[in-house]
């Protein structure tokens, strides 16, 4: 007992502020990108994904990858290091030359029923495991998700949300379906990923399906997979916590 | 026909009379062979039937083929390590394996295949009951269904139904190389990017014939001990976790997350996405990063010590680990088992050491015995060291040069075995080009693939509260499997 105390003094306090200004991302981070509609075919040219298109002048962040071969091909398009990505909606992650929106919170009906507690029943449906693995990273001290009343159950029946990872397998399909329906109403989706999104890096397999049409998604975060930092914005933006 | 790690051959130089072809493989694997990979390459309107025999004390590699054209004798009931490698050739080709005991879907892709829809083993007697578990979890995990057999507490028998995380993957590099085939291998066992990563460019630069400059093999070096460090030490607060002592559990949650952001600092990807390309790496280090890394790998490394420490000094820890979910060393060669979760059964079998590649040379082995959860952690613990020398020494004496050579085209109708150790295990790559210099049929082999049956034995006679532990233990992957 008395060295599991003496290791807790020696590991220290390490959950970080959250939200901060403080909070650095490595220098070969690739964050939200920009776009500029100067030679932006040959970026287009570049994705694998066509997550670009130049006759539109737009970047489709739930397609893109991050994988920065567009960047590599073309000047026309510049990654920062601003890892907020999250979007209410599917045509509010088509970066255009305005810019991307950012998910707005859920009505204050809805805030109200949640209260200060928000349960995410997360399925993982084709993921590769990093998507999964970034979001249980936000339940260590690290990022204490917890301290913010978000966690996830082992139970649909106690969830208030479902998150999904992978591009739902078609032998996944069923499985997710049934935890869907497992969750009470008022019920929310959030899509995390770009597999969860577009269906990432295997989209177009006929193997990979995707979302159905009538599971409506109310979040989308970008990435492949998302730093756990964009999961963590994305959930707090969603529930009004973070503005 | 002979052939080595990294190495391209002449595929028809494999090839036997389809009569002798059985014989052959038997024979091979009765001599101590270890199947690294058994597939149909579609051949005309039929197929051909390919295996790789890897000899790890000789650190030599033996590739048979021979045309199918129907049913086959199953060499499953002679060695077991096969059974799975048939029923994937059952599932893509139709063929039967003949006298195969357990001729069930894989990954359930026929059309008329309804996932974990098939027959289980069951127990039949008073007071035995069935225990279902899944596709979907209690945690933050991926699908896979469990069936148990149980009398009372005690489990008689475990069978595993996976397949739910099929996405179709080895198919898309047929035809390539195409600019989605890196991401696609990254993504086979997401959190064994650079495993599978290098495993990829390995086969193709095989296949070019380029040889990949020394700092390039380093870095890549460099990212692979990272990429064990992050997992072992997450795995063994996971593990700690199970068993409920919490500190080590929280302290290895925020450590493991240090080592990917040193992963971060180098590519900008905590999981080493777009590190890798064939010919070499993306990124360089420069003065100012190698002494950041440095700096850091110390203060982590440190803290890992701290951590895990508790676990071997703490009674309660050591009596849940002790006899535990135990693997004999006969059932881990039998079943070919690979990588940690071998060697905490006896076996000593590491590419690294078996097949050196890249920057590895004179690598010795950590072996830990008793094939418990005890030693499957223990020998985690011992490789965390392993890797943490590894990598602080190439920061220290990183060879000057290039950090790529440019691939030129793949020679045609060849072949190539690209074998790598990842943090689960051995992964296997092999490659096959057609007469355009296309890659013809591409097969990779998660460490996963070999060692889900291994899960299913530490679980016999066991309880079934020890599954959590000892399914953490080995901490397969799901999507790896599925492919």
């Amino acid at each position: 007992m008395i060295k599991a105390l003496i290791a807790r003094i020696k590991q220290g306090y390490r959950t970080m502020e959250f939200p901060s200004p403080e909070i650095k991302l490595p220098p070969r981070f690739l964050g939200l990108p920009e776009i500029k509609a100067a030679g932006l075919e040959k970026a287009a040219a570049a994705c694998p994904y066509a997550a670009i298109s130049a006759q539109a002048g737009t970047l489709d962040l739930g397609r893109c990858v991050f994988c920065g071969a567009c960047a590599k091909a073309s000047p026309a398009v510049k990654f920062t290091k601003e890892y907020k990505l999250c979007a209410g909606s599917r045509e509010d992650l088509v970066l255009g030359r305005d810019g991307a929106r950012r998910a707005r919170p859920v009505p204050e009906d809805l805030r109200r029923i949640l209260g200060r507690s928000f349960k995410l029943r997360q399925v993982s449906a084709g993921g590769c495991g990093a998507c999964e693995a970034d979001c249980n990273v936000l339940g260590t001290l690290a990022f204490d998700l917890g301290r913010f009343g978000v966690q996830f159950v082992a139970s649909p029946r106690h969830a208030d949300a479902v998150l999904i990872t992978g591009p739902v397998t078609k032998n996944m399909a069923l499985a997710l379906r049934k935890t869907y329906d497992a969750v009470p109403a008022p019920k929310l989706v959030i899509a995390c990923g770009a597999c969860a999104i577009s269906g990432g890096p295997y989209s177009g397999h006929e193997e990979c399906p995707g979302i159905p049409a009538d599971i409506p998604v109310d979040l989308y975060i970008p990435g492949c997979p998302p730093h756990p930092l964009t999961i963590l914005d994305g959930i707090l933006r969603l529930i009004g916590r973070v503005e | 026909m002979k052939t080595d790690n990294h190495s391209s051959f002449i595929f028809s130089a494999t090839d036997i009379e389809p009569e002798i072809f059985l014989d052959t493989a038997g024979s091979r694997l009765a001599a101590g062979g270890r199947a690294i990979a058994y597939f149909a390459v579609p051949e005309g309107a039929a197929y051909r039937l390919v295996l790789a025999v890897a000899f790890d004390r000789e650190s030599r590699v033996e590739v048979y083929s021979a045309p199918l054209g129907g049913p086959f004798r199953s060499l499953t009931p002679s060695f077991p390590q096969l059974h799975l490698f048939e029923r994937e050739i059952y599932e893509q080709t139709g063929y039967t394996p003949e006298g195969h005991p357990w001729l069930k879907p894989v990954r359930f892709t026929g059309a008329n295949d309804k996932p974990g829809v098939a027959d289980f083993f069951s127990v039949h007697g008073s007071e035995i009951h069935e225990v279902a578990v899944g596709p979907v979890h209690a945690g933050v995990i991926e699908p896979g269904h469990f069936r148990f057999q149980c009398h009372g507490e005690k489990v008689f028998h475990l069978e595993i139904m996976l397949g739910y995380q099929h996405r179709g993957v080895e198919k898309r590099f047929i035809g390539g190389p195409g600019p989605r085939d890196l991401r696609y291998a990254e993504t086979l066992a997401g959190d064994t990017s650079i495993g599978h990563g290098w495993a990829y460019c390995g086969a193709i630069e095989a296949l070019c014939g380029v040889n990949v400059p020394a700092r390039a093999q380093a870095l890549r070096g460099i990212m692979l001990e990272l990429e064990r460090l992050a997992n072992h030490t997450g795995d063994l607060g996971a593990l700690s976790g199970d068993v409920a002592y919490l500190p080590t559990a929280s302290f290895c949650g925020r450590l493991r997350g240090d080592f990917l952001n040193m992963s971060a600092l180098v590519c900008g990807s905590r999981f080493g996405r777009n590190m890798l390309r064939p010919g070499g790496v993306n990124f360089d280090l420069d003065y100012a990063l190698v002494k950041e890394l440095k700096l850091r790998l110390e203060t982590v490394y440190r803290d890992v010590e701290n951590a895990v420490s508790l676990l071997w000094n703490t009674a309660s820890v050591i009596d849940r680990f002790d006899g535990t979910g135990t693997v004999s060393k006969q059932a881990a060669e039998g079943l070919g088992l690979v990588g940690p979760a071998a060697r905490a059964s006896g076996v000593g079998l590491d590419t690294r050491r078996n097949f050196p590649y890249g920057p590895y040379e004179n690598f010795t082995l950590a072996v830990s015995g008793s094939g418990d959860v005890y030693s499957r952690a223990y020998v985690r613990w011992l490789e965390i060291q392993k890797s943490a020398d590894l990598v602080a020494a190439w920061l220290d004496s990183l060879p000057e040069g290039p950090v790529s050579a440019e691939c030129g085209d793949l020679k045609p109708d060849c072949g190539a075995i690209s074998l790598i150790e990842g943090w689960r295990g051995q992964i296997c790559h092999f490659a096959l080009t057609g007469a355009d210099g296309k890659l013809r049929y591409y097969k990779a082999a998660d460490p996963s693939f070999h060692n889900w049956q291994g899960l299913a034995m530490a679980l016999r006679n066991g309880e079934i509260s020890d599954f959590p532990l000892c399914n953490k233990s080995f901490n397969l992957s799901y999507c790896g499997h599925d492919l």
